[in-house]
């Protein structure tokens, strides 16, 4: 079931702040689009393999061979604040 | 303590391999510049995907193997969901229901003899960034990040509740970081190599969480600090919420982080950007890759060199330490076959060795934060030191000497024998100081006579001042007598 | 004034081998910046130097001097790479995509990002931070999408051809609404390294030119097995075989729900194929009518996952620091739009605790019966193709249906099966009604892109419906 209070909850995991009309607007529409998730309910399953890989592809790796890491200020040149080459996050307390 | 209930969960950096868990970016960051070993894949740039190093998953299943466990016939990375600022994507590459491996053990020594955890589970993840916090992480008003850490192979290690106290905590870890040393996949000295979250309840209480405690003298103290909270809520009739705790190292206490409410929904779910993995059929040869682990060599250090146990233990705590006794043993036999017989042509007694590495050489290592490997002190050197100790060349005093000086200053044990005039006095020279005691001291010669018995004790110990203590005892003995009853 | 763009590849090749490669790109550019359909949202400005750098010193590459169309979620390296989202603004991948890679070293011109739906979300081009492409065909329809202004470069003449990426249909949809060729490749047959994932075991980078050859010139450039995405294949180790049998089969379900125009169309080609002397059957998959649901289920759980990085530290968007975690709330809700809010929300419930069996495990089972209805058609019916409409309907005007997500989903109803199964998949235009063009689709076996791009080589020269698009350029 999917109420405001619900809705309100998920959008606290999904670290995404709603406005209050946003919980209006969407708490409708979310609830027709589980009414389509809802529609594989009836399928039985019970004996059916989940697909992990479309195509079964399994054991790919690579080898443990060091390359290449970014050069110079390419890591973090995309940050909006950094720090004597830290990138800056927010607090933690 | 008899009802406390400890499991642990000890996360586990595979740091001596050459590349990170899903990326070709170098492990070797630990003296390098903040964000130099990045790529797109371990900074979580939009577009970049992950492939697994082969070697951390072989590393992964021969830890497994050492813990006894079994190793799944399917293995498959999930993603963990969750936020925090030093977690790159917003989820943490881990594994969940198709771990590597289950159902191991790992034996203990307690107080009470031997004793068997239970390992729960091994599995794989990726490490992430490290965050500094300037002035503390209650007052750093930001967090910097450092994402050379982030994307290194960490092995996860899960105990079930079998520790009793604190202490068998530390044992475990102790032994643990041993077995993976042994494995050569791991180097405990590295700073944040391994970090335990731990999970502590007293009967009748709920269990509380402490998280990321990175040394095993931390484990101790805050299961302790955490045992006697949790003791004194019990006994003030307080119930003890599920929660998670974090240990604060400085001030040697635990403080809450979140309770049971606020625990995060972490939506597992398959990695769908790496294909499922069957590796089960890797074991019969990683199994021939695994060298003898402590215990094995615990029990053939007694049998082989008739080592006490208690030495045998102390010596294989640290391979290399017990690769240093063995070296040292087989110094003198090299020329002759490995057999029981042999015992009898060593030159250096097994336990005599036994015993100066343990009590005698691995204390002087600690007290200098040394380790044997790359220190000063090598085999050759040592073996030198304890045959011309079991010759008599040398006094123990001495042999500790040339241990120190050789420690801090490195050099020859000859050299420094020789340079601080150590060894012992031949007789005839020892001969000379008890003829030039007897001279000079003709009132005690005299009270000798006179049947006093501390005139003799007097007249060794002024021979003994004289020689520096490098007169035999036996010889100064031998000699007073001789010349007092010619007198 | 010359057209540069009317012959495709093969025309422009002319162009280049005369030197004349800096003189087309130069008025290329100059095209693109009158924005008449907002295709694009970044223009490359290197784009003539290196252009002239042709002319200079000629080199060689399958694509030497062809000015290339690129969709915004592909990482370019020092070229801005937003995915049409407020978040994303202002970041400049340090590294290039695989394929970009790919177009590169075959000596392709990369002249500018294409317009998307915001995240890849969408069917119509109009999530875009940057707002909606127009289709050139009218303009105030929609281009279809999610790679509408790949689609709408290519049709306008504002470039050669195209990369754009299909996740439900996000190559095909607007290949069909723009009366262009599109190939949704099977899964694996294209790096996705550098593709930045909405959702991971379903899409694909597909290509888009005015006829098929163009479109299947650019994948054979940019395929093959790439060791830094673990999903792509060797697909010699995959490809059975290669039989053929002269049959497709018909996926006539859901034809009560198509417009008359758009089934009549499709009936045509049909009909023309067999008088081209290939032989149909109508077919029905019994697990095809979960395909929407399971699809959407799949999508949006991955993508709750995979936009989870976006949270202001390393890249786009940042707020005010407050505590960490209301600013990631913050810095999320300004700078995703409301359809990409939707899905990360349905995403992140589908995944929580206590419905993960329900739905995203649910939907993998019958993800996997879906694969063993088409691998049983194929097999058993003996087909080289599976054909349908590519869209329900014709293109539909802007804003038509945007408020509407669940309408707008169900338009997904034949390109979604292909992306669950992995399977190949070309659209190509079989007429035009209303003076709108309309699509069909092909559905091939795994890696056999081969057969399908043969049957849509076939019944592109017996018609003339592709050559109508030149009439645009
Ligand atoms: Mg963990
Ligand atoms: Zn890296």
């Amino acid at each position: 079931m999917m109420d405001e209070e619900n809705l309100k909850q998920i959008a606290r995991l999904a670290k995404i702040e709603l406005k209050e009309e946003e919980v209006k607007e969407f708490s409708p529409q979310i609830r027709s689009i589980l009414a389509l998730f809802d529609e594989i309910d009836e399928v039985e399953t019970e004996d059916v393999k989940p697909t992990f890989h479309v195509f079964g592809l399994k054991n790919v790796f690579r080898e443990d061979a060091a390359s290449p890491s970014l050069a110079g200020e390419d890591a973090i040149k995309n940050a909006p604040k950094k720090e004597r080459g830290y990138i800056k996050g927010p607090k933690i307390m | 303590m008899n009802n406390v209930m400890i499991g642990l969960e000890v996360h586990v950096q595979l740091n001596k391999l050459k590349s990170k868990l899903f990326c070709g970016c170098s492990t070797d960051y630990q003296d390098e510049e903040p964000n130099t070993h990045t790529c797109p894949v371990c900074l979580g740039l939009p577009g970049a995907l992950p492939v697994v190093n082969r070697k951390a998953v072989e590393c992964g299943i021969k830890v497994a193997l050492a813990l006894n466990c079994e190793v799944l016939e399917q293995t498959l990375f999930y993603r963990k969901n969750y936020f925090y600022p030093d977690l790159p994507k917003g989820f943490q590459i881990s594994q969940y229901d198709f771990p590597l491996a289950v159902n191991g053990k790992m034996s203990i020594e307690t107080d009470r003899g031997e004793k068997i955890i239970r390992i729960n589970r091994v599995h794989m993840e990726e490490d992430p960034a490290r965050m500094i916090h300037e002035g503390g992480i209650q007052y750093s008003r930001h967090s910097l990040i450092d994402y050379n850490r982030s994307g290194m192979a960490l092995l996860e290690i899960v105990t079930e509740p079998d520790l009793k106290s604190p202490k068998e905590a530390r044992r475990f870890l102790d032994k643990l970081r041993s077995i993976l040393e042994y494995l050569d996949v791991f180097n405990g000295d590295l700073e944040g190599a391994m970090r335990v979250d731990s999970n502590i309840s007293l009967a009748g209480g709920d269990r509380a969480e402490v998280k990321n405690i990175s040394s095993h003298k931390g484990v101790e103290k805050a299961l302790s600090y955490e045992a006697t909270r949790q003791k004194n809520l019990l006994r003030r009739n307080i119930k003890i919420i599920q929660e998670t705790r974090h240990y604060d190292e400085e001030r040697g206490i635990t403080i809450s982080m979140r309770t049971k409410e606020g625990e995060e929904d972490y939506r597992y779910f398959p990695e769908p950007d790496l294909p499922p993995m069957s590796v089960k059929s890797w074991t019969e040869r990683l199994k021939d890759e695994i060298p003898e682990l402590p215990d094995a060599k615990i029990r053939r250090f007694v049998e082989e060199y008739g080592v006490k146990e208690n030495h045998a233990r102390s010596l294989t705590s640290d391979i290399e330490i017990a690769d240093y006794f063995e070296t040292v043993c087989k110094s003198s036999i090299c020329t002759i076959p490995r057999q029981k017989v042999v015992r009898r042509a060593r030159e250096i007694d097994p336990n005599m060795a036994a015993s100066w590495i343990v009590d005698v050489l691995k204390g002087e290592l600690n007290y200098r934060e040394m380790k044997i490997e790359g220190s000063p002190l090598t085999e050759d050197k040592t073996i030198k030191i304890l045959k011309d100790l079991s010759s008599g060349k040398i006094t123990e005093k001495n042999a500790v000497e040339i241990i120190r000086e050789i420690l801090d200053n490195g050099g020859d044990p000859e050299e420094i024998a020789r340079r601080r005039g150590f060894g012992r006095l031949d007789r005839s020279e020892t001969e000379i100081l008890v003829k030039k005691v007897i001279e000079e001291n003709p009132k005690v010669v005299e009270d000798y006579h006179k049947k006093k018995k501390r005139a003799l004790n007097f007249l060794v110990g002024k021979v003994m001042a004289l020689s520096k203590g490098k007169s035999a005892p036996k010889d100064v003995n031998e000699l007073l007598e001789k010349y007092l009853c010619e007198d | 004034m010359k057209n540069y763009f009317k012959d495709g590849i093969k025309g422009f090749r002319h162009f280049v081998e005369d030197g004349e490669t800096e003189e087309a790109t130069r008025r290329l550019i100059d095209k693109i910046k009158e924005n008449r359909f907002n295709a694009y949202i970044t223009v490359c400005e290197d784009a003539v130097e290196r252009a002239r750098e042709i002319d200079k010193n000629k080199g060689d590459g399958r694509l030497l001097g062809m000015p290339i169309a690129v969709k915004d979620n592909l990482s370019t390296r020092g070229v801005e790479t937003t995915c049409a989202s407020k978040i994303l603004r202002g970041y400049v991948p340090p590294y290039d995509a695989t394929v970009v890679e790919r177009l590169k070293e075959n000596g392709a011109i990369i002249v500018g990002k294409t317009n998307m739906d915001e995240f890849a979300m969408g069917t119509t081009t109009e999530t875009s931070f940057f707002g909606s492409t127009r289709n050139p065909w009218d303009e105030d329809r929609v281009p279809g999408g999610s790679s509408g202004g790949s689609a709408a470069a290519v049709a306008s003449g504002e470039c050669i051809a195209s990369l754009g990426t299909d996740t439900g249909g996000s190559v095909r949809c607007p290949a069909s609404f723009c009366g262009i060729s599109g190939i949704k490749p099977t899964y694996g047959f294209v790096s996705r390294y550098g593709l930045i994932a909405y959702s991971n075991s379903l899409e694909c980078v597909g290509t888009m030119g005015s006829s098929i050859e163009d479109a299947s010139l650019l994948l054979d450039v940019i395929s093959g097995k790439d060791s830094r995405d673990s999903t792509s294949i060797d697909p010699t180790l995959y490809r059975r075989s290669s039989e053929k049998f002269g049959k497709i089969g018909v996926l006539t379900q859901f034809f009560d729900g198509v417009e008359e125009d758009v089934l009549k169309h499709v009936w045509n080609a049909i009909h023309k194929l067999e008088d081209l002397g290939i032989e149909y059957e109508e077919i029905d998959l019994p697990n095809l009518r979960y395909a929407l649901s399971s699809y959407y289920i799949i999508a949006m759980s991955e993508a709750s996952s995979n936009l989870a990085r976006y949270d202001g530290v390393r890249y786009g968007l940042r707020g005010k620091d407050l505590a960490w975690d209301t600013t990631f709330s913050r810095i999320r809700a300004e700078g995703f739009g409301k359809e990409v809010k939707r899905r990360i929300l349905m995403g992140t419930f589908s995944l929580s605790a206590g419905y993960y069996g329900k739905y995203y495990l649910k939907a993998l089972k019958v993800r996997n019966l879906i694969i063993k209805d088409f691998e049983g058609a194929f097999r058993k019916r003996k087909l080289d193709a599976i054909v349908s409409p590519t869209m329900p309907y014709k293109p539909f005007k802007l804003g038509e249906k945007i408020e509407d997500p669940i309408s707008m989903y169900l338009s997904d109803i034949y390109t979604v099966p292909v992306n669950l199964t992995g399977l190949p998949s070309v659209s190509i235009p079989c007429g035009f009604s209303e003076g709108l063009p309309i699509g069909i689709q092909l559905i091939g076996r795994a890696f056999d892109e081969e057969t399908i791009i043969n049957i849509a080589k076939i019944y592109e020269e017996n018609t003339d419906h592709q050559k109508k698009v030149s009439g645009l350029l």
